[in-house]
């Protein structure tokens, strides 16, 4: 198993301070993601993206966890067996956790460089596969840790602080 | 440039039913890349694309949508056309190509989305 870390600069310490002790989140939702199912991929990530909405939270916020849910939604219905999605709201932040069956990452850092693909045919036809999920992925959060390996199932965690940081 | 003007320059066909003709529509992105819509559409957009499948109408959840111009002559099955109906998410349809759609709009004055 490998394990790929990101903080933003400037989250460090945010970011350890809930790492080490997690307060228990203020509302919780948990979402099944099927195997191949385009039909309904992205439907965690809307909801998730409207709890946020009624709660008031900054629509730069909005955009980023919707992009954040909706491209490791995609990535767990086109390149895995199918898993599940947890969304935990607190106070300052949303933490997005997802955890499939397998069959995991080759390699982590190569799945991060934009560009680079595993899809097929017709996940590409749709529209996906440019190799820009993870990367996009990195670039709206505040933390993204994966962990997963050749044959292993896939754990990636996000957090996104509601403190608007884009420039 | 309101969506009536759009859909007459494009000689479009609607398919959604009662769209409001006086939508005014504020910028336009076009692509056929899922991951490239989202990360370039940071305000309200139109989107031109030759996708028709149900990710480009679920994309509306994700980010501010005016609607959906389908280009090269596609047009989306039935369920797809509820989908953005639920949504209020107006679609139409023209013959023109991505590139040749984009063209007419621009020099009609319909800038580009902010990215």
């Amino acid at each position: 198993m490998a394990e790929y870390w990101y903080i933003r600069p400037g989250y460090e310490d945010l970011v350890r301070k809930f790492l080490e002790n997690p307060p228990q989140p203020e509302i919780s939702q948990e979402f099944e993601i099927r195997e191949r199912d385009f039909f309904h991929a992205g439907k965690a990530a809307a909801t998730v993206k409207l709890t946020l909405k009624r709660l008031g939270v900054d629509p730069v916020i909005l955009r980023r966890t919707a992009i954040v849910g909706y491209e490791a939604e995609i990535n767990v219905t086109a390149h895995s067996r199918g898993g599940r999605m947890v969304c935990n709201i607190h106070q300052d932040l949303v933490h997005l956790k997802f955890q499939d069956e397998g069959p995991g990452m080759h390699d982590i850092e190569q799945s991060m460089e934009p560009g680079f693909s595993t899809a097929d045919e017709q996940v590409r036809e749709m529209g996906f596969g440019a190799g820009l999920g993870l990367p996009n992925i990195e670039k709206n959060t505040d933390m993204l840790h994966i962990v997963s390996g050749s044959g292993q199932e896939t754990f990636l965690e996000a957090v996104i602080f509601f403190k608007n940081n884009e420039e | 440039m309101r969506l009536q003007e759009i859909t007459a320059a494009l000689e479009a066909e609607v398919l959604t039913s009662n769209p409001d003709p006086d939508l005014e529509v504020t910028c336009a992105f076009g692509s056929d890349l899922i991951s490239d819509i989202l990360m370039c559409t940071k305000e309200p957009t139109l989107l031109l694309t030759g996708l028709t499948n149900p990710q480009v109408i679920r994309l509306a959840d994700m980010i501010d949508l005016f609607g959906i111009v389908f280009v090269r002559g596609k047009k989306p099955p039935r369920e797809i056309i509820e989908m953005a109906e639920e949504r209020g998410l107006p679609l139409i349809s023209t013959r023109f190509t991505l590139y040749r759609s984009s063209g007419i709009l621009y020099n009609l004055g319909l800038r580009s989305c902010q990215i």
